[in-house]
């Protein structure tokens, strides 16, 4: 049909018969990944394609001399060495910066380094042969004459007159700053009976994807068009921003993203060496292949989290948080990243702090300064778990300095449920949370007192275990305030075209992208559920931008909002085109008709008319037996953006039980809760285990990562064996709850869970940690907490 | 991370091992479970010429119980030790301590000659054999030599062995019938490197040590067997008598700084192994500071 017909809803469209939504159902693509048949960049093989290799700057810091290729060109199987002035030829220079940043800056990037090198693993030159192994003897052989030059390596001190400016060009080491300052703080302050303050220190760390960044870029002369091959969590941003620097259209670029071995925000970005690659397919005219290799990600893999952050807090002794304030500090390394810019974790920051509360005093600082160092940028959570840190830091400790319990302080300041709709202090909109809700659940959840009897009990034999506790809240399903407004094309909205197909199945393209958080699941359920046919009847296509909708991919929790809401509305408007040429061929109306397990049903009975298969023979194949007039559309598009609310905020709680040995500072983590509001839960397995998946990461940051750099810049733990990510044996079981409060902007009511672990994690364990040292009379405010730290805070060494 | 070209030679004997390295000498690198030299070669920190692959040799592979002494082949598995009842009968501190040996999927292929032949002072088997009284057998084209465990960890990731030598197997006297072990290791995860690690071997009488050897490893150079064990045997532990060993522990100890630890943590921590150690292998929690 043509026109659009609208059919009255007996039903919701969520609460059909036979429907997926808030059912666990196995991933469509699971049997295929553990069959071994899924296909990762690093698998890809084609016709003349060869491989580069990086050779990179030892040095964080340093003026490029001389490049002498010549030996290297000489090695039997090498193809090209190719330097960052040669390269220049094919590929323009970025600066990441956006206009609703105000005041950021940074300097030109290359793809390669030309002239000068700012952190230890910036690449400064690419050598291309017919394997790995021979591009790395080749490289050996590339004779780099560097002048070291003098590397800013601690935020603390970049801004200082004394230390050498990064980039000349912008005067200072200075890439972002942002004062907030709302309602009355000092008021608030003077007016407090205590008043606390902390330093907060987060180590610098990175997400460690199990696949590597890997893209083959296969430039094809004769259609005059570059197909990436890359594992991404945004085709349509590649697509633009291949295309921008290497003056082609964004219609001359394909952008393909097949499976994806985990991403974590790590890859929603555009690397150097990732633009260099597309460079040198069009340069070569050939396929080429990059897959960083673990050390490279190491020393290239965007890195997050390095702040310093001092916050006080005032408090009354009837509980009352008067005021929050925070100076925060960050350094990004020598570049602000490309495109979505390094000053967004900074920024979240600010605006996060306090967010569960009700204080209406709030003042911030943030400053985002220059390093030489590895590039910093979005990692999962973006600013949630420091914000959420030093926010459930100050209120412990504000509560143990008026000898309040750590959940009462909470229950006295946490907003009310009833309190919404409602802004915080630093202006973020909230639609509806339900912050006691999920406190209340937790506190069953994790029988409260009966562990606080158990702590004290054991405190007796030389057992000391802590509780902490963590409010936080999240950002998800980002509308284009989150970059758009900024002048980035990077798209806010997302878009899902079903059809059915000449057997009566669905098949459906869809914008969002699958990197293992479940988007072709979660988009088969709702798609099956709206449709009214299983979900094995139901193909879903990502991840390739000459085959899908326009969109924004999956990152932000924004995959089940944005692209679920899009996918529902897709298969309405199919199911309702379905039902009027349905009605033309039974004879009937679409409001006596329905859609149920593959077959056309009355409404009323649920008796069949006609099978999904058999209407769609005669659509396909004997139109002309059709009434005149009709003329079937079995396929639909829709695109859904949130208008509304410039983020649908989520909310939650985490708890974290453990131990503290004080004779070695070990912690052994024995138990973490979550409870967390995503909305509507689409598949309770695949958000379970997104939750769980997001507060190891967050254990490890509480507990084991960190990037460590020495004076001089140079990335001292660059392996596994030295980075220690979280690893089964010392992860706690982790009990999950839900409390369920649909955004009303959308018909799916869905927000994200994508990062609401990683969010409270870490402040949980640490406000543990403090508590089990409490009768120690030691507080530590710094992660990653290593047995070192604490033992140092018990003065034990 | 690709190795750079190497030759490689499936030896058909130790004699034919022992041939291509008496011809290649420093050049070549014998390769056994690979778990180390592996990854060294792939980082390009280590470029040897020759690979002589030892995996064929049948001969240094298996537990043989003889007599008083049990011999394991250097080409024993860490898994077949952990599964091994002759081990679990006559030597089960190294059924414990090869529990902590890396992760399954490298106990599967690492062995025990290839662990005592890198002697990486953080590792546990060598520190193992000293407090087990080892004997490690190697031969060179002019014959074989028997080396006292004690003897044979000589630096970091060096030893008594040339590189004209294979390290052939080891011999661990059984564990008598009033003997009893203990076995810890700090490590930030399971299967990390110990930051501090201890095995002790020990003869209890009536609440009384009547031998003790505790080995301390990742706490210098090589593995340790502390002089202070011998404070303690014959005498009745008290907390004092301990403490005491504790500290003097600290001063026979000279550990490396690294990012896991300071010297002082090291200190401090081997300090409590030993504590826990004693308390342990004499069953008396009273003098790991837990309540009587």
């Amino acid at each position: 049909m043509t026109t659009a017909a609208t059919h009255s809803e007996r039903l919701s469209v969520l609460d059909r018969p036979n429907s997926y939504i808030g059912k666990t159902v196995p991933r469509p693509n699971i049997e295929r990944l553990v069959q071994g048949r899924g296909l990762y960049v690093s698998d890809m093989v084609l016709p003349r394609m060869v491989q580069v290799v990086y050779l990179r700057s030892p040095h964080a810091h340093a003026r490029i001399i001389e490049i002498d290729t010549v030996a290297a060109k000489q090695v039997p199987g090498v193809i090209a060495v190719v330097t960052g002035k040669e390269l220049s030829a094919v590929i323009t220079p970025w600066v990441g910066v956006l206009s609703h940043m105000k005041g950021l800056k940074s300097a030109p990037q290359h793809a390669i380094a030309i002239d000068h090198v700012c952190w230890q693993g910036e690449a400064v030159a690419a050598i291309v042969a017919t394997s790995r192994a021979v591009a790395e003897d080749a490289a050996e052989l590339v004779a780099v004459e560097y002048e070291e030059l003098e590397a800013v390596t601690d935020m603390r001190t970049a801004l200082d007159p004394g230390t050498p400016v990064i980039h000349a060009s912008l005067g200072d080491n200075l890439a972002f700053e942002r004062h907030l300052d709302a309602g009355a703080v000092d008021q608030a302050f003077a007016g407090s009976d205590e008043v606390v303050e902390a330093d907060f220190v987060f180590g610098r760390h990175t997400g460690v994807t199990l696949e590597p960044r890997a893209v083959v870029a296969d430039w094809s002369a004769a259609e005059a068009r570059l197909t990436i091959y890359q594992g991404t969590q945004a085709p349509h941003m590649v697509q633009n921003i291949a295309a921008l620097h290497l003056g082609l259209q964004d219609s001359q670029v394909r952008v393909v993203c097949k499976d994806v071995g985990g991403s974590f925000g790590i890859k929603v970005h555009v690397y150097a060496d990732e633009m260099a690659t597309y460079a040198l397919s069009k340069l070569l005219r050939r396929p080429v292949k990059y897959v960083a290799d673990r050390v490279e990600s190491f020393n290239t893999d965007i890195h997050a989290r390095d702040h310093l952050c001092r916050g006080r807090i005032g408090v009354k002794r009837d509980g009352t948080i008067t005021a929050f304030e925070i100076d925060d500090l960050t350094g990004i390394g020598p570049y602000s990243m490309y495109p979505r810019t390094s000053a967004i974790e900074a920024n979240q920051v600010v605006n996060l702090v306090g967010g569960p509360y009700v204080a209406k005093n709030y003042r911030a600082r943030t400053r985002v300064v220059f390093q030489n160092k590895n590039v910093m940028c979005q990692y999962r959570g973006v600013g949630h778990p420091v914000a959420c840190s030093v926010t459930e830091g100050l209120v412990d400790l504000a509560a143990a300095k008026i000898g309040m319990d750590p959940v009462e302080i909470r229950r006295r300041n946490l907003v009310p449920d009833d309190a919404y709709p409602c802004a915080s202090p630093s202006g973020l909109k909230f639609e509806l949370l339900s912050h006691h809700a999920a406190l209340n659940r937790l506190m069953a959840m994790m029988d409260y007192d009966g562990l606080r009897a158990e702590q004290a009990a054991l405190r007796k034999k030389n057992i000391h275990r802590g509780i902490g506790i963590a409010s936080f809240i999240e950002i998800t399903n980002p509308s284009a305030a989150f970059y758009g407004v900024g002048g980035a094309r990077i798209s806010s909205q997302d878009g899902v075209a079903v059809r059915m197909d000449a057997t009566g199945a669905a098949i459906c393209q869809t914008s969002i992208t699958e990197q293992g958080q479940g988007s072709e699941s979660l988009t088969a359920q709702i798609v099956g559920s709206v449709l009214g046919v299983p979900m094995e009847r139901v193909r879903v296509i990502l991840g390739d931008t000459d085959n899908t909708p326009y969109g924004g991919g999956t990152w932000a929790s924004r995959g089940a909002g944005i692209g679920g809401e899009a996918a529902l509305q897709a298969a309405k408007a199919l199911r309702s085109n379905i039902l009027d040429v349905a009605a033309a061929i039974l004879q009937s109306t679409p409001a006596e008709l329905d859609i149920v397990n593959n077959a056309i049903v009355n409404a009323g009975d649920g008796s069949t008319r006609i099978e999904l298969s058999e209407l769609a023979r005669i659509v396909y194949f004997r139109p002309d037996t059709l009434p005149p007039g009709i003329q079937p559309e079995l396929m639909a598009t829709r695109h859904f953006v949130p208008r509304d609310y410039p983020f649908a905020f989520t909310n939650g709680i985490q708890a974290s039980w453990l131990e503290v040995d004080t004779d070695t500072g070990f912690v052994k983590l024995l138990k973490h809760w979550v409870v967390e509001d995503c909305g509507t839960i689409i598949n309770p397995q695949l958000v379970d285990e997104q939750i769980r998946g997001g507060v190891v990461q967050g254990l490890g940051a509480a507990l084991f990562e960190k990037c460590i750099y020495d004076e001089r810049g140079q990335l001292t733990n660059a392996n596994m064996a030295d980075y220690l990510v979280p690893m089964s044996g010392e992860m706690p079981d982790i009990d999950i709850g839900h409390v369920v409060s649909p955004t009303a902007e959308t018909e799916l009511g869905a927000k994200g869970a994508g990062e609401a672990g990683t969010a409270g994690a870490a402040a949980a364990v640490a406000n543990a940690v403090n508590d089990a040292l409490r009768p120690f009379g030691a507080t530590i405010t710094e992660i990653p907490l290593t047995p070192q730290t604490i033992l140092t805070a018990l003065r034990r060494i | 991370m690709k190795a750079s070209a190497f030759s490689y030679a499936r030896a058909t004997s130790v004699a034919n091992a022992l041939d291509l390295l008496a011809a290649h000498g420093d050049s070549a690198k014998v390769l056994s479970g690979g778990q180390s030299l592996m990854p060294a070669m792939n980082l390009r920190l280590i470029n040897p010429e020759l690979l002589v692959d030892i995996g064929d040799l049948a001969e240094l592979r298996g537990i043989v119980l003889r007599g008083d002494v049990l011999r394991i082949g250097a080409l024993t598995r860490h898994v077949d030790l952990l599964q091994s009842p002759e081990i679990a009968a006559h030597a089960p501190l190294l059924t414990e301590a090869i529990g902590h040996v890396a992760h399954p999927a490298i106990r599967n292929r690492g062995t025990i000659g290839g662990s005592l032949a890198h002697a990486d002072p953080a590792s546990e088997l060598p520190a193992c054999m000293l407090a087990l009284k080892a004997t490690i057998i190697v031969r060179g084209q002019p014959g074989e030599r028997r080396i006292a465990a004690g003897d044979f960890f000589t630096g970091i990731y060096e030893t008594a062995l040339s590189p004209q030598e294979l390290l052939v197997a080891v011999e661990v006297p059984v564990a008598r019938k009033d003997s009893t072990h203990f076995f810890h290791e700090f490590a930030r995860r399971h299967g990390d490197y110990a930051i501090v690690g201890a095995a002790a071997q020990a003869v209890v009488r009536d609440g009384v040590f009547a031998d003790l050897r505790i080995a301390f490893f990742a706490v210098g150079d090589r593995p340790l067997l502390a002089k202070v064990a011998a404070r303690l045997v014959d005498v009745a532990i008290t907390p004092v008598i301990l403490a005491e060993a504790s500290a003097a522990l600290g001063e026979e100890l000279d550990p490396q700084e690294d990012q896991q630890a300071s010297a002082a943590m090291r200190r401090h921590l081997a300090g409590v192994l030993l504590v826990r150690g004693v308390s342990a292998l004499l069953g008396r929690p009273d003098l790991s500071g837990a309540p009587a």
